[in-house]
């Protein structure tokens, strides 16, 4: 699949085209969720819009046809549960054929529940929640060391964001003045229990990453002219790591897991999977995308 | 100031004479060891956790931009490790035994490695060496805990000249390395020539009524010290330093049970799953013998005390060795 250079294509044009895209992702994990024993519904849900301007609007410095190129930034899905919408986004821009979704969590797939790295475009098993920014900093200690110019963007869950190890990260990275770093936050409200702030309350949010030395943006993880704006913007400050804190809803697009926690992981029903496809509306395929 | 007159010494480095002139523990020839692989190796980083002042180690003054202090934080520190090595750095972890591989138990199991990273944990203050700190900071269970990780080397080094070595080869092994060591000067086994390939046990004493296999500081000193004691009393005992614990020796642990009948295993560590559980893995599936595995039972010190009174307490000075082999032995015959 050859993607037009996004410099190349009308603004209009652009953002329909990521919606697009993003709502391609989201017929994926629908399905994804619907033939295999589950998935992480409402996280992949939340974090398509996301994934899509990492890797749809050229934000991401990567190339499906050598995904260990040197010079590429580093993108970890710290939230690996959410495998769902990575795998599709991968799969869209061309990792590994789009076929290769439907063994999802299939016997003998590589496609497990919590991303393998043996995946190409993986360049970190995770799923383990709060690993993806202490390992983010080594990486981009590294490219600070090496004078290289790659960045790092550390895609992590609001809830993840109760692991201590996030923080101790976060300070580490503000001490380091990682500028190559950039922690995004799906933060969709919602965690396996329950909303975070009954379970364990994060707010105020935004003030704990300030004050932990991250620039911080807040944007609508849903609209992805917001997303595209912030995620070009970075580093938001020189000297400093960047957090894109992206307001989302978990389960979005699907009407019955929206804002539901019971929908944090689950196997779609046949006829879940059609009240899930119906809410969708029919795949709005642009000429030339697959 | 030990440690920098040893940088600039007329010794041989890594030799019995250096270690003793200077006055060195295993843990200050470990870190001259990384100093010598940051030298010609721009790969080597050093990884601390507000322990690299420990006994003024000229790293940091010598390779700043390779030296990485994380602060009192273990998992940010191993997580860390396991990014600079997806790009292709080789990060020397220090820290005590206990905060690299149980604070940040989980980073050392997926970070490093079930990502095979090319990462090694140097771990002082393993076993009962911290004797009057009290229980928290000793370490006896890490063997047990670094055996568990699929693709993870565990070294125990006998002696200071014996952790150089071991710390110049576990450089120059891929993938995770963990090196249990300790803070104090310790009895030394070896003098000018170390012998030391990962994997590949040592006889330091041949000898044919038992084994006395052994890993670690001070232990292997103490069974040589059993074997002499036995030796009077006309018992044969021969004397293995098993300084690699993963991947075990099989081939000469299946020789020495065939050839004397009778393992005795000697660690400071718990007795369940550090050496001892190693051996018995092994000759058990190879060559079953009786075996004995002494070490620390399964308790927490109950009391403060030195690091020797510790160890004859558990019966693992020379002594205790001795009067163990004595009675596995009587028992032994009489079956």
């Amino acid at each position: 699949m050859a993607l037009t250079k996004v410099s190349e294509i009308p603004q209009a044009d652009r953002w329909a085209d990521l919606k697009d895209i993003a709502h391609t992702l989201r017929h994926h994990i629908v399905h994804m969720a619907a033939d295999s024993p589950g998935a992480h519904v409402g996280g992949s849900m939340s974090v398509t819009e996301i994934l899509t301007v990492l890797f749809f609007d050229g934000v991401l410095r990567v190339d499906p046809a050598q995904p260990k190129m040197d010079g590429r930034d580093y993108l970890i899905f710290s939230k690996g549960h959410a495998s769902a919408a990575l795998y599709a986004a991968l799969a869209e821009r061309g990792f590994f054929p789009v076929e290769e979704l439907k063994t999802y969590k299939q016997m003998g797939s590589r496609l497990a529940g919590h991303s393998l790295k043996s995946i190409p475009g993986v360049e970190l098993a995770t799923g383990s929640l709060g690993h993806g920014l202490p390992v983010g900093n080594g990486v981009a200690l590294a490219g600070k060391h090496d004078g290289s110019s790659y960045r790092t963007f550390v895609v992590m869950g609001d809830g993840e964001c109760q692991e201590g190890s996030v923080w101790e990260a976060a300070m580490a990275a503000a001490h380091y003045k990682l500028d190559n770093l950039v922690g995004i936050v799906d933060r969709n409200g919602v965690q396996e229990d329950g909303p975070t702030e009954q379970i364990m309350a994060l707010e105020p949010f935004a003030d704990k990453w300030r004050s932990f030395g991250w620039e911080v943006r807040e944007v609508d993880g849903h609209d992805v002219e917001d997303l595209s704006r912030a995620l070009h913007a970075v580093p938001f400050v020189p000297g400093k790591p960047s957090l894109v804190l992206a307001n989302t809803v978990k389960g979005k697009g699907v009407s019955f897991a929206e804002h539901a926690h019971s929908w944090h992981y689950g196997k779609l029903s046949g006829d879940q999977r059609d009240r899930a496809l119906a809410d969708l509306g029919p795949r709005r395929l642009r000429e030339g995308r697959s | 100031m030990t440690v920098s007159a040893a940088v600039a010494t007329d010794l041989k480095v890594g030799s019995k004479a250096w270690v003793e002139r200077h006055g060195l523990s295993a843990v200050e020839t470990c870190r001259l060891a990384q100093l010598e692989l940051a030298r010609q190796d721009r790969r080597f980083f050093s990884l601390e956790a507000d322990l690299g002042d420990f006994g003024g180690f000229p790293f940091r003054d010598e390779f700043p931009d390779r030296y990485i202090d994380f602060g009192i934080a273990e998992a940010s520190l191993v997580g860390a490790a396991g990014g600079l090595a997806l790009r292709g750095k080789i990060p020397l972890i220090n820290t005590f035994a206990s905060f690299a591989l149980m604070r940040a138990c989980e980073q050392v199991r997926l970070d490093l490695c079930y990502h095979k990273a090319n990462a090694k944990i140097f771990g002082t203050f393993a076993g009962l060496q911290a004797g009057f700190s009290g229980p928290t900071h000793h370490c006896i269970e890490d063997v047990a805990i670094a055996r568990g990780f699929p693709g993870m080397t565990v070294i125990a080094p006998a002696d200071a000249v014996s952790a150089y070595w071991a710390t110049l080869a576990a450089g120059h092994h891929p993938g995770p390395v963990y090196i249990r060591l300790a803070v104090d000067v310790t009895a030394q086994v070896y003098g000018e020539d170390c012998p030391f390939e990962i994997g590949k046990g040592n006889t330091l004493r041949d000898g044919g009524d038992l084994t006395l296999v052994a890993s670690g500081l001070t232990v292997v000193a103490e069974a040589l010290a059993a074997a002499e004691i036995l030796a009077r009393e006309g018992i044969d005992a021969r004397v293995l330093d098993l300084h690699t614990i993963k991947p075990v020796d099989r081939e000469l642990l299946a020789t020495a049970a065939r050839e004397t009948g009778l393992l005795i295993t000697v660690e400071e560590h718990t007795v369940h799953g550090g050496l001892g559980g190693a051996v018995a893995e092994a000759v058990a599936q190879d060559a079953p013998v009786p075996l004995r595995i002494l070490g620390i039972p399964d308790a927490y010190a109950e009391y403060v005390g030195p690091y020797t009174e510790h160890l004859r307490r558990y019966g693992l000075d020379a002594e205790g060795i001795a009067a163990a082999a004595r009675q596995a032995l009587t028992a032994k015959k009489g079956r």
